[in-house]
């Protein structure tokens, strides 16, 4: 579980992040969705600490996680994977030289077992014959799913994505959602999503909290969202045309 | 002044964490491995085509202006032995790789920056600053005194084949003068200074591409950042080097 409490993020004097609490549940997909410039991306690196916050508290169960020193925020660190909006693979190194990557650096395994945990990894999230290709020679959606079986390869706690499915259609989209989800249950992670896509908070919303401005204006989950109160988050909800018409037809 | 000195201290900054205990030594080991080949191998062929046409256009520069019969003919060679060791194998071969290396390091650098690798390996854990330029660092400290040596014989070298074919010195005139009034202390002397120049070019080009924020558009800024502050650190240093080591 991750609890924020107040937490305030400003940048050059802007603020950014203004006073939010939540709590993330363990086993479920917690999906902070808003507009884009909303602040999401900002929640999200400051939750993982790469921002530091102006003020607030960021807890990984009982531990104050923004107090710790560099040493005590990296073992908390390696109990995280996180899933990039750009993937962020290393251009220099193969698929499976990405996967390995973590796992060379704090496992003292054997070659052997690694390969085979890499394996297991890729065959997890549907990479079949691709150690040997470089991130370069890879799909979209081939890439993400590289980035999210490097992220687990550690058998991480907590799970961290940032706009998994932007840029992919549709139907790519859904699969990188699924495994997501079916990931958060199998492993028991603690798993946060940062969105804007609205098929994404249908399939996989659990627990969403909705911000704009920097402020957090709704919390709640995929059945509630459709019949809240909150205006800012019903322009976002019914934002396009189509969206609209169900509403209509709805009402 | 303030902006100057958040820069000086952010560089300071890096450094201690570049500098820190690595995670594991062995990995950090085939990184060097890795940096030797990128950064150092493949700099040889630059180093020795410059070197020659440097080393032939001194001897060539040196003769037409030692005309006069009373001047001997072998100073033409010691003026180019002492001309290369001196100033062109570590000054010109450093500024020479500022423009190489340098922009090479910081694009590097500052493209796993702006496409979240950096942030990738950070959130695993790993000190992403000295994975990252610890090795580039060792290697350029190892290999560039390598590249200094080269740069003295491939263009003493060229200095002798230019004057032979030229007319302007005969090859045992050229010989006698490389061999005359030889100080070994100027290697050493160079070979300092270029140790000094390759953690200049390293840490100067690594800091302007940690750093970056943006994307491709200030990722070329900073390699062109790294190439314009690295030789301008080169020639200050060379200054303040020569001074305290030839006194």
């Amino acid at each position: 579980m991750i609890r924020v409490i107040k937490l305030n993020k400003s940048f050059n004097g802007k603020q950014i992040l203004e006073n939010i609490s939540v709590t993330f549940e363990t086993g479920k997909t917690n999906l902070i969705i808003g507009r884009s410039g909303s602040g999401k991306t900002v929640l999200l690196k400051s939750i993982v600490g790469l921002h530091e916050i102006d003020s607030g508290e960021i807890w990984y169960e009982d531990i104050l996680f923004n107090k710790l020193d560099f040493a005590g925020k990296k073992k908390i660190r390696k109990e995280m994977g996180m899933l990039f909006q750009g993937s962020a693979l290393f251009d220099s190194l193969t698929v499976e030289q990405n996967v390995r990557f973590p796992l060379d650096m704090f496992t003292d395994n054997s070659l052997e077992e690694k390969i085979e945990r890499v394996n297991f990894c890729l065959k997890r999230v549907d990479i079949i014959n691709a150690n040997k290709l470089f991130p370069s020679e890879l799909s979209g959606g081939m890439k993400k799913r590289v980035a999210i079986a490097r992220a687990i390869a550690l058998n991480p706690k907590y799970l961290f994505c940032d706009e998994p499915n932007s840029g992919l259609d549709p139907i790519t989209a859904i699969l990188i959602d699924a495994l997501i989800k079916e990931l958060t249950e199998e492993y028991s992670m603690t798993t946060i999503v940062n969105t804007h896509d609205m098929n994404s908070v249908m399939e996989i919303g659990e627990e969403i909290i909705f911000i704009s401005d920097g402020v957090k204006c709704w919390e709640g989950n995929k059945n509630d969202i459709l019949n809240s109160d909150c205006g800012t988050l019903n322009d976002f909800v019914f934002a396009n045309s189509l969206a609209k018409k169900l509403r209509a037809l709805n009402k | 002044m303030i902006k100057f000195l958040t820069q000086f201290g952010r560089y300071f900054l890096l450094l201690k964490k570049v500098f820190s205990k690595p995670e594991k030594p062995v990995l950090y080991y085939k990184q060097t491995l890795r940096e030797l080949v990128y950064l150092g191998l493949n700099s040889v062929g630059i180093i020795a085509i410059i070197s020659f046409f440097m080393g032939a256009v001194i001897t060539l520069q040196t003769a037409y202006n030692t005309e006069n019969p009373i001047y001997p003919k072998y100073l033409i060679g010691l003026g180019c032995r002492d001309s290369m060791i001196l100033e062109f194998s570590s000054t010109i071969a450093a500024l020479i790789l500022a423009g190489k290396v340098g922009s090479n390091i910081a694009s590097e650098i500052g493209t796993m920056r702006v496409t979240e690798q950096i942030d990738a390996m950070e959130i695993m854990g790993v000190n992403s600053a000295s994975y990252l330029i610890l090795p580039k660092m060792i290697a350029t400290l190892i290999f560039n005194p390598v590249l200094t040596l080269i740069a003295i014989i491939v263009g003493i070298f060229g200095g002798g084949i230019a004057g032979t074919l030229a007319g302007v010195i005969t090859t045992e005139n050229f010989i006698y003068g490389i061999q005359y009034a030889f100080i070994p202390y100027y290697i050493v002397y160079s070979l300092i200074k270029t140790v000094f120049f390759a953690f200049i070019i390293t840490s100067v080009s690594a800091f302007q591409g940690y750093f970056v924020n943006g994307g491709s558009l200030e990722v070329g800024r900073a390699s062109t950042k790294a190439v314009v502050y690295s030789s301008v650190l080169i020639l200050l240093f060379n200054v303040i080097l020569t001074q305290l080591l030839l006194s």
